[in-house]
């Protein structure tokens, strides 16, 4: 965001530091950070004194933004995925190319190259792992996608390998050091951008609602924050974003909560939002519409007696969800900005105002999307460890594939289980 | 190490017939005077790694004075060589409890040489909670390593224990919360003059938790498939080496690689094939013997590990065809092969072909930062590094090749997600399986009836 006021290298506040005596290579500027607003705005916001022509551009291109997410959902699944994809691909570029202007001034070859190589190789790594569980009767029908799937790691582990031997044969002897860092900031990047775009899939394919809310808590957070700061702001949060505020901190705190827990609500009726996202292999589409789970009905919560007198109602009918999307809220206001000061960090240790300028106002995609990534995979891990448990059809791909005796044993193990719990009547079965 | 050496010479006409091994302040001077002069531009103000001093003990030392420094060295590289060998053929036979602790404790060592590394160059700064943070980084992960793989092997253990299995439940979330903590630690230690110097940091820290930590971790699940798939890799990686530096010191003529100045293709080559003569043979013996092949199983009742089993497949002996042009040579139709060895062939080519690339990251690693060894912890050697950094690309693709080629998932974990799953999921799982099982006739068709 464009509050942290970056000058040039050497500003007056005495920002010199002392990393310009070590190795730790300098970003040279670039017309990255030059202004990209587009001319019909630039032409209608011409009378208006710069502090709040910048305002206006920010407005009219934050709902720009929303009105692009609300489309995208409209229009589905597929598009989803497709859209996280780019975001990803963006974001990668840009911490990419702030990498590539430092090794570029020394002519060194390869690492643009490398460096997409490696994106496409983790990339298939992932979408591989990701479309063998969710298209299983798709890809045993096909017989090149069977055989791509059976030796998936093999082949995904031997593209990499291929990469890494490229990079070991470019090292170039005055620049062996450069050429390490560069490979380093790759993987560093690869390892924040690629894995968490794909927990946000992940999340996606867990039922949209799981995709939209959370991104959402985020976007409120920050407007919430922001709007609190700007009214009510005086006791600064932390030295490294000046223009942070405790009041817009704990301002925001709470209307994110409250926001999210509204949405949740109003969310959690439509089975488009519900429902995890499911390919017909008969129709070859994604089809959202099931039964919604336990966590998507209404249910009666008993208020503490605290909260009875106040309120005068003995219960609330609830979704558990909207209890869920609490500590969702929580999790985004409290520790989510810690991921933008990660970013300003960034961008100060690297002397860069934005990542680049691709939205006018706001900066980069990697700008609008540094909070959303610790937001994705907490919401995976909490997912994973507080509402589902694993994934039906993928435990049955593996269970298909044990050796013959090893199913035989499980299926004992199953059978006893399963009678125990009562789900099959235990007197029908004989002497196995 | 002996790279660096001919480089010096080559340079420079420094009086070096001195101790290599002895890594002395003049020789890092005069290495710096040769090669910094060029390089200053582009690196500038390249801080200096303090060498640690020399580590051969006094024993030694006494025993091989008289000896001119060359061989001197070579005697103590090979003593060392040899010492390293019998206590890898110790811990194998102590089993593979002692083997996890030896792969941790090497794993551990790495990390703290590599960021030693790092920190040395960056000391001057007083950067505060580097070291504090790299360490907790890496406890976070191998708790989240050493969690999964415990949860999976130790499966009925856990289920006993009331707390274990709470931790087990939701053991996901308290890696990620407590990896979590770590990076709000460390944004809320940034310090103004040094944000970069803290990014790269962070960043190296990371990069050798990627390399480090998870590939020791394949090591550990290769281990549990059977020890033979432990033992087999590293030896091959270790002939590797010593056969490639055999055949180069004999027939060594064409440099392989500006990297590595004292590698040839003739060692390269020679290398490569008596690491397949050597890998079938050492397959040969290890494979008749059950304590190698059988996987790991932790026995619930005697609270120990125990490799007991039914050979798998690929341990016994078969019959193979020889083709036509291998019959007329020797004379011989079938040859009796366990099918490991074919294996072993394909683990053996990529311990020759690929795995040498891991040494010349390593080495490249070492003149970026202009150090010599790791460390200086074994004699002759250098740093636990120096050994290992061949072993880890290995490991990995023993793992990788293992997923694809030889094994299913694990069946203890299939059945612990079975039972974490809702009971209706379960029950449709089991007619799908009481379904295919009747389909491949492992069931009686009468088993429908429950």
């Amino acid at each position: 965001d464009g509050d942290d006021r970056l000058g040039l290298p050497g500003d007056a506040e005495g920002e010199w530091d002392f990393d310009s005596k070590t190795d730790t290579p300098d970003v040279p500027l670039s017309t990255a950070d030059t202004d990209n607003t587009p001319e019909c705005l630039s032409k209608a916001l011409q009378g208006l004194p710069p502090r709040w022509k910048n305002y206006w551009i920010r407005g009219v291109l934050s709902i720009a933004m929303i009105s692009g997410f609300f489309l995208i959902i409209y229009m589905g699944p597929i598009t989803l995925i497709f859209v996280v994809m780019c975001v990803q691909i963006k974001c990668f570029h840009e911490i990419i190319t702030i990498g590539y202007r430092v090794y570029h001034s020394y002519d060194l070859p390869w690492f643009r190259t490398l460096s997409w190589y490696f994106l496409i190789c983790v990339n298939y790594f992932f979408y591989g792992e990701t479309v063998a569980d969710y298209f299983g009767a798709l890809v045993q029908r096909e017989e090149p996608l069977q055989f791509l799937a059976r030796y998936h790691r093999f082949i995904s582990f031997a593209s990499y390998l291929a990469g890494f031997c490229m990079f070991v044969l470019s090292l170039v002897k005055k620049h062996y050091r450069l050429q390490f860092y560069m490979f380093a900031w790759t993987h560093v990047t690869l390892l924040i951008v690629v894995t968490q775009s794909h927990l946000v899939i992940q999340n996606l394919f867990e039922g949209m609602i799981w995709f939209i809310v959370p991104i959402s808590i985020v976007i409120s957070n920050d407007i919430g924050a922001y709007l609190f700061g700007f009214f009510f702001g005086r006791t600064p949060l932390i030295k490294l974003s000046p223009k942070k505020t405790w009041e817009g901190f704990i301002g925001g705190y709470f209307f994110t909560v409250v926001f999210g827990f509204l949405l949740a609500h109003f969310m959690s009726q439509f089975q488009y939002f519900v429902c995890p996202v499911e390919f017909n292999s008969d129709t070859n589409r994604f089809t959202v519409e099931c039964e919604p789970s336990d966590l998507f009905v209404m249910q009666e919560y008993t208020l503490p007696a605290g909260l009875q007198n106040t309120l005068k109602w003995k219960t609330v009918n609830l979704y558990p969800f909207t209890i869920h999307s609490v500590f969702l809220s929580s999790f985004a206001s409290l520790i989510g900005p810690f991921g933008g000061f990660f970013a300003s960090g960034f961008k100060r240790a690297f002397k860069i105002k934005d990542f680049a300028s691709t939205i006018p106002g706001h900066g980069g995609i990697m700008d609008r999307f540094d909070c959303q990534y610790l937001m994705a995979t907490f919401t995976h891990v909490y997912i994973g460890s507080f509402v589902r448990g694993p994934n039906p059809s993928k435990v049955l791909q593996q269970l298909l594939m044990l050796q013959p005796e090893q199913q035989l044993s499980i299926f004992h193990t199953l059978h006893s289980h399963l009678r125990e719990s009562g789900m099959l009547p235990p007197a029908a079965t004989q002497a196995e | 190490m002996t790279e660096l050496r001919h480089r010096i010479a080559k340079d420079t006409e420094p009086p070096l017939q001195q101790h290599p091994s002895e890594g002395s302040d003049s020789e890092l001077k005069a290495e710096k005077d040769g090669l910094s002069d060029s390089e200053s531009k582009v690196d500038s103000g390249v801080p200096e790694v303090p060498v640690p001093p020399d580590d051969t003990p006094e024993v030694l030392n006494k025993a091989l004075s008289g000896l001119s420094s060359r061989w001197k060295n070579w005697w103590v590289r090979g003593i060392l060589t040899l010492a390293m060998i019998s206590f890898f053929f110790i811990i194998i036979y102590l089993g593979p409890m002692v083997l996890m602790m030896i792969v941790l404790c090497v794993q551990i060592k790495c990390f703290h040489e590599i960021i030693t590394i790092g920190y040395s160059v960056y000391h001057s700064y007083d950067l505060p909670w580097f070291r504090t943070l790299s360490w907790y980084f890496l406890l976070c992960v191998n708790y989240f390593f050493y969690g999964e793989t415990v949860t999976d092997y130790f499966f009925t253990l856990v289920q006993r224990e009331e707390p274990l299995r709470i931790l087990s439940k939701y053991h996901r979330f308290i890696s990620f919360a407590l990896y979590l903590t770590g990076f709000c630690m460390f944004v809320l230690s940034l310090v103004k003059k040094h944000y970069r110097l803290q990014f790269y940091m962070f960043g190296w820290t990371h990069v050798t938790l990627l390399i480090v930590v998870t590939q020791s971790h394949l090591i550990i699940h290769n281990l549990f498939e059977g020890m033979i798939w432990f033992i087999v890799p590293i030896s091959c990686v270790i002939c590797n080496d010593i056969m490639a530096y055999m055949f180069g010191f004999f027939f060594g003529r064409t440099p392989l690689i500006k990297l590595s100045p004292k590698k040839t293709w003739e060692g390269f080559i020679g290398g490569l094939f008596a690491t397949i003569v050597f890998g079938i043979l050492l397959s040969y013996v290890m494979a008749s013997c059950r304590y190698f092949v059988c996987p790991v199983e932790f026995n619930n009742d005697s609270n120990s590990f125990q490799v007991d089993c039914q050979p798998s497949e690929l341990f016994q002996l078969q019959d193979y065809t020889l083709p036509s042009v291998l019959e007329s040579i020797t004379g011989w139709t079938t040859v009796r092969l366990y099918p490991f060895q074919i294996h072993s062939i394909a683990l053996s080519s990529f311990a020759s072909i690929v795995g040498p690339f891991g040494g010349f990251f390593a080495s490249g690693f070492k003149r970026a930062f202009k150090i010599k060894d790791f460390a200086n912890t074994i004699p002759g050697h250098g740093g636990i590094m120096d050994r290992f950094d061949c072993q880890y690309l290995m490991a990995t693709f023993v793992n990788v090749y293992i997923a694809s080629f030889i094994r299913g998932p694990n069946p203890s974990k299939v059945i612990q997600q079975l039972l974490a799953l809702r009971p209706d999921q379960q029950l449709h799982i089991f007619n799908s399986l009481k379904a295919h099982l009747i389909e491949k006739g492992l069931l009686p068709a009468v088993e429908a009836a429950a």
